[in-house]
């Protein structure tokens, strides 16, 4: 057991751990204006974004991945243009790891920010522009602060979804040790080749760090909710 | 001056009807909004404050607010609009609600001191108790200077003796800046109180309009007093008939003949009223 906790194979994880990180990021950035736009808009195209959005959620990872597959390919307008252009292949390597990912926990991001958003009065928000404030102030000074229990479920779901990714990233990155082999690939592998204690290792790591992860942002919520209650020092 | 000729067509509870109110508001006044609950006050407010859309035109001194063509954004207007709900900033302080408006430290704190809220100035709204949130609610309201303050219901959510405390600091706060004030209320005694004109609406239209005394007093000619309440029961006692009425918070009885007993139906509005004596007035 301790042989083969020392000769432990830490890439997959610190693959996913990075994964996870870059994806949470560019979520962050572009589902914060869109999840605001969508609390505040009247648009009759809402409801369609909102669909949009979720697919994800009810999609296959295998019809995700072979979508994004047959649009980034080489053999695609888009895979080409990247390709001729800038020089960069869109499938089987990392970079394709981030498209994917995007792809597969967007709606993990924008939905608790737009419930978030939602969630607030709307006469907070009127009370700012009667003040004078415009629309993208009063997101920044009146509305984030008071959905921060919403922004850090959503930033904390997203990177462990985007943990627990398996099926569109084996169907787009494949399994190159340092490139593509995320450690949920690395499990399916070692399963395939029924090296099951190398398997329960990593299955281990991977439970018990999702548990703490959720555990986090219960107890996270918890005293976020408390703590407007307090007076201040 | 504040010239107001606005339409809105409005779908409320009680069905379609349009907003349709023709006004001129001179600068320095203070209005009372009353109505029943459906009229139309709250959707007028909003209106002024570029809230919500409507056509016709606005015009505040030699400012257009609303035209054909145009509507000026609720940032550009200058106005304060107290909320019945308060809706204080929770992440900032007393002091950092009323200065996220302008960052005019001494007039914060000329207000603070004028509402007695100094020394709750580092404290979250969520700390305050109902009247001192209603506070700096209206502080906040100032700190732009305003042209125009609008109070929607301020201190309906308050009990009796806090809302006769606080209506001494609107009239404080509007003796001050004398700011042209838009008040929906309900309390009579209230109106009485801060407002010089009071304006009734009915069903989107404007049904009564002047000065609270006139527009506020029930009784009709040689009548000393006069309530209106709501006819719960007529009871049979004997020969004669016992008429209970609701007024305010209170039971009433009224001896009714059985003429008047056939006359008037249980759930009616009626009006009580006495002449050819003088009530007496005794402390309670």
């Amino acid at each position: 057991m301790i042989e083969t906790l020392q000769t432990l194979e830490w890439h997959p994880f610190l693959l996913s751990f990075k994964l996870a990180v870059i994806t949470t990021f560019i979520l962050f950035s572009i589902c914060l204006p869109f999840a605001w736009y969508l609390s505040q808009t009247k648009s009759k195209l809402k409801p369609i974004l909102e669909a949009i959005t979720a697919l994800p959620i009810v999609l296959p990872p295998s019809v995700m991945g072979f979508y994004i597959l047959w649009s980034l390919s080489q053999n695609s307008v888009i895979g080409q243009f990247f390709n001729d252009v800038f020089g960069i292949k869109l499938v089987f390597n990392f970079t394709s790891l981030v498209i994917g990912s995007c792809f597969y926990s967007l709606p993990f991001m924008v939905q608790p920010l737009q419930n978030g958003f939602q969630s607030i009065n709307k006469n907070m928000l009127e009370a700012s522009y009667v003040a004078g404030k415009s629309k993208y102030v009063t997101m920044l000074r009146v509305a984030l602060p008071n959905i921060k229990p919403a922004i850090m479920t959503a930033i904390i779901i997203t990177f462990a979804h985007t943990i627990g990714e398996f099926g569109v990233i084996l169907m787009i990155g494949g399994s190159i040790p340092g490139e593509t082999k995320v450690a949920s690939v690395a499990i399916y592998e070692f399963v395939e080749v029924m090296d099951y204690a190398q398997a329960h290792i990593y299955s281990g790591i991977m439970l018990v760090m999702s548990f703490l992860t959720l555990l986090g942002v219960y107890v996270f919520n918890r005293s976020q909710n408390n703590k407007f209650m307090r007076v201040q020092p | 001056m504040i010239k107001i000729d606005i339409k809105k067509p409005l779908h409320g509870a009680l069905g379609s009807m349009l907003l349709n109110i023709d006004l001129e508001i001179k600068q320095g006044d203070f209005v009372a909004l009353s109505g029943v609950s459906g009229s139309g006050k709250t959707t007028l407010l909003r209106i002024l404050a570029g809230l919500e859309e409507a056509t016709g035109t606005l015009q505040i001194q030699n400012e257009i607010w609303l035209n054909e063509k145009f509507s000026l954004s609720p940032q550009k207007r200058k106005i304060g609009f107290v909320f019945q709900d308060y809706a204080l900033f929770p992440n900032m302080s007393v002091e950092e609600n009323l200065l996220y408006v302008t960052k005019n430290k001494p007039l914060a704190k000329k207000l603070l001191d004028i509402t007695n809220l100094t020394q709750l100035a580092k404290r979250l709204p969520n700390s305050l108790s109902g009247g001192q949130k209603q506070r700096v609610s209206l502080c906040r309201a100032m700190m732009n200077q305003p042209k125009l303050l609008l109070l929607d219901e301020p201190l309906s959510a308050l009990d009796p003796s806090l809302r006769t405390k606080l209506q001494g600091e609107i009239l404080a706060l509007h003796k001050e800046f004398n700011t042209t004030t838009i008040m929906v209320s309900h309390d009579p005694s209230e109106m009485y109180r801060l407002s010089n004109r009071v304006i009734v609406l009915g069903n989107g239209e404007i049904i009564d309009d002047g000065e609270a005394k006139d527009v506020l007093l029930k009784t009709k000619g040689s009548q000393k007093f006069s309530f209106e309440g709501e006819l719960l029961d007529i009871v049979k006692v004997d020969v004669i008939n016992i008429a209970i009425i609701s007024i305010g918070q209170q039971l009433v009885e009224v001896v009714v003949s059985n003429l008047e007993a056939k006359s008037l139906k249980i759930g009616e509005v009626v009006n009580v009223s006495t002449k050819a004596f003088t009530p007496n007035i005794v402390q309670s």
